[in-house]
């Protein structure tokens, strides 16, 4: 009897394992259909941006050859510097700007501390383009906004307000023993060299999510590069460029190439996106140890 | 400001700050009085010769940007007309031909305007902390002790003001790039700065107009503003809590303990973050045209007889969103409940199993009320999140189905109606209305979750 209740409830076990499964793996399918078909898509030999088949009739290297070697309506490897050149110096700037924040909102005493939290938290609320045209006035006024000023401009864009997108960082420098800093300030070391010495070496892990993270900005931000660089297409980051593909004057030849962007631009970032979650969960794991 | 704030600093404050404005001017003597007109002098008279004249030099600068002509007087004494010159056509004796005199341009007195304001407000600032400084320089060296000199001052800044090294640039850039505009934006809301009635160049201060044309429900933008606020509303409410639910469910799924390679089944699933929304919307978009392959597939299949009207339909587009944000939103609702899973205690589970219940009477009354309790307040900020979502919307949509006549589509929020009212209407003055009422929204709903959290309150406990 016993014996047979057992058997009863592996039964159940296994069955509940089988749909488990089946269910996990139908939503594994939904969540990567857009993708296979993307990558299809990119390989596919043709014109035009509806077929009557999920799968290519005809596959081809050609899509990726045109984006390297076709200039004269789009110039892809030029938006890939472009958008590599700005992603460089804002995740410079915004790397620096949000040390430097966390660090003092998380260390150190000032008057200032709480007002300036308060005014962060605030700021985080508004809509980010509400101000983006505005923005763009003011860079106009400071004329940025023509010629080879435009990545500068996009530069100030995505790295000016990284003051207010410290509360990760603040959080994780949080948890680092403030016996530390003491002990640091007994021996005679200025805050400074706290700073330098002791907090950023022990936040590492946080430093390495911060930059990769401040570095995918340009890349998947598609608003403030469209209204600061407009038509100049000499300046189109690779968001914009991809979007004017689809745009109906280029959709038809472009369609295949846009998937072939597409891919070459999603494997750097999807690659960047699971380091960061590695160096996050590094960070978040090591802080509680200290 | 916070109530708490103004009882916990105020005391220390004061107990910290012996030269405070009050008491200089009280204390101070004729030096520390004249340093009020001539700024640095106080510092200058102390020995601190460099600190002294940097100071002097803010001034001069500060007065003479002022009070050059097309200065900052000037850009302030337009800003109750915003200017009324148009561009003339001048015949010029000397060379026989027109010439153009550029009129005013309203936008430029505004912007020009707000930001001579904002650099009065700092120079108040630097008056207060020259004033100060010089007065407390006065003060060491009545005391017979050293005053600093600007050695250390300069030290001084990478070790107890090393805070003013450090915030000097996040704050400047803010303040410019931030907070300038948002003044600059929200002092548009009062003008009829629009394409409509063709006031792209001059335009005026209307006062609370265009506010009143947008909250009265019987005008045409009202009706728009309307509809657009309750869809985004309903939009917000249900891309939040579907997202929610359907996210724990995933994951208490994936959890099972007999399940083998759950890091396979959450990394196809995060897929969607990974990839740059930018590619994985636009290829939502394509793929549910008309002419698509998902239309087309269903046709050959022989399911439908008739294209479905994805993003043709209001009713079928608004559907469509939510469940393709379902799509996107999913994985980040796994990757934040996975870890808070479990830590539900795991006797509860047990108790209910005794007690007969099977896993949906489980999942509703113990793992739901649990997940709620503790993610409030994440979802309140999901909430607000989705106010914003401009990316799901603008990308897979585009706002459209858009009907003759209206400004926004059926599909457009606040915020993406605010994007094309502002890039492509070039009805700024209706812009901005809806930012600051949206701000206002979100900033209500923020504060009061935000102060009632624990994190705020830990953090007050943390110093």
């Amino acid at each position: 009897m016993a014996k047979k209740i057992h058997g009863g409830m592996k039964a159940k076990r296994i069955t509940g394992d089988v749909i488990t499964y089946i269910f996990l793996i139908a939503i594994s399918i939904i969540w990567l259909i857009p993708f296979v078909w993307l990558v299809a898509q990119s390989f596919r030999d043709g014109k035009g941006q509806f077929i009557s088949t999920f799968f290519p009739t005809a596959y081809t290297f050609n899509n990726y050859k045109a984006l390297f070697t076709e200039f004269d309506v789009m110039n892809f490897p030029r938006m890939f510097l472009n958008t590599f050149g700005i992603a460089c110096c804002t995740c410079v700037i915004s790397t620096f700007f949000v040390l430097s924040v966390s660090y003092c909102t998380s260390r150190l005493k000032w008057k200032m501390r709480k007002p300036y939290m308060n005014m962060a938290m605030i700021l985080n609320l508004f809509p980010g383009f509400m101000t983006m045209v505005a923005v763009y006035f003011i860079l106009k006024a400071l004329g940025m906004t023509e010629g080879n000023k435009i990545p500068l401009a996009l530069i100030i864009c995505f790295s000016s307000g990284a003051g207010t997108q410290f509360y990760v960082m603040k959080g994780f420098m949080d948890t680092i023993p403030k016996a530390l800093d003491e002990a640091a300030a007994i021996d005679g070391c200025t805050r400074w060299q706290i700073f330098t010495r002791i907090t950023l070496p022990l936040s590492k892990p946080m430093i390495v999510y911060q930059i990769i993270t401040s570095f995918m900005a340009p890349w998947v931000d598609f608003i403030f590069a469209k209204v600061i660089v407009r038509t100049n297409s000499q300046y189109f980051t690779v968001s914009i460029g991809l979007w004017n593909m689809l745009e109906k004057e280029y959709v038809d030849t472009w369609f295949v190439r846009f998937c072939a962007g597409a891919v070459l631009v999603s494997i750097p970032i999807a690659i960047l996106f699971m380091i960061t979650q590695r160096f996050y969960q590094e960070a978040m794991s090591g802080s509680v140890k200290g | 400001m916070p109530n708490t704030l103004t009882k916990t600093a105020a005391p220390r404050l004061k107990a910290a700050d012996p030269y405070s404005l009050t008491s200089a001017l009280k204390n101070g003597g004729p030096l520390v009085w004249a340093s009020c007109l001539i700024m640095g002098l106080g510092n200058i008279a102390a020995g601190q010769f460099v600190m002294g004249l940097l100071f002097l030099a803010i001034e001069i600068g500060v007065i003479a940007f002022l009070a050059i002509p097309n200065g900052g007087f000037y850009w302030i004494s337009m800003l109750p007309s915003l200017g009324w010159r148009e561009q003339e056509k001048v015949f010029n004796e000397e060379t026989f031909v027109y010439e153009y005199v550029p009129g005013d341009q309203s936008q430029l007195i505004l912007l020009y305007g707000v930001a001579s304001l904002c650099v009065i407000a700092l120079f108040v600032v630097m008056w207060r902390a020259s004033v100060r400084s010089g007065y407390k320089a006065l003060a060491t060296r009545k005391a017979g002790k050293r005053v600093p000199n600007i050695v250390d001052s300069v030290k001084s800044l990478f070790d107890e003001n090393v805070h003013k090294l450090l915030m000097f640039l996040p704050t400047a850039c803010l303040a410019v790039f931030t907070i300038l505009p948002l003044f600059y934006m929200m002092s548009m809301a009062f003008t009829n700065y629009s394409k409509e009635g063709d006031h792209l160049v001059l335009f005026d201060w209307v006062g609370l107009k265009n506010f009143l044309a947008i909250f009265d429900s019987s005008s045409v933008i009202g009706k728009q503003f309307g509809s657009v606020l309750l869809w985004t509303l309903i939009w917000a409410f249900f891309a939040t809590f579907l997202n929610f639910i359907f996210g724990t469910i995933v994951a208490i799924i994936i959890n099972r303990p007999t399940i083998k390679c759950k890091g396979l089944f959450r990394g196809c699933l995060s897929m969607t973050i990974a990839v740059p929304q930018f590619v994985s919307l636009m290829v939502i978009r394509s793929m549910m045209q008309p002419e698509g392959i998902i239309n087309r597939m269903l046709l050959n299949a022989g399911w439908i007889s008739e294209r479905l009207p994805f993003l043709t339909d209001a009713t079928w587009a608004r559907v469509l969103v939510i469940i393709v944000n379902l799509w996107v939103g999913i994985p980040y609702t796994i990757m934040s409940v996975t870890g808070i899973l479990q830590n539900i205690p795991a006797e509860q589970y047990e108790a209910a199993r005794i007690d007969g219940a099977n896993p949906v009477q489980q999942f509703i009354n113990i793992t739901m009320p649990y997940m709620i309790f503790v993610m409030t307040p994440t979802l309140i900020t999901t909430f607000t999140g989705n106010i914003n979502n401009f990316n799901v919307i603008y990308l897979l949509t585009r706002g459209e189905p858009m009907y003759v006549g209206n400004s926004a589509g059926e599909t457009d929020l606040l915020v993406t109606w605010l994007y094309k009212l502002s890039v492509d209407q070039q009805k700024y003055n209706l812009a901005a209305v809806i930012g600051i009422f949206t701000f206002v929204v979100l900033s209500v709903v923020s504060l009061i979750t935000y102060r009632s959290s624990g994190s705020y309150k830990d953090e007050e406990g943390f110093k």
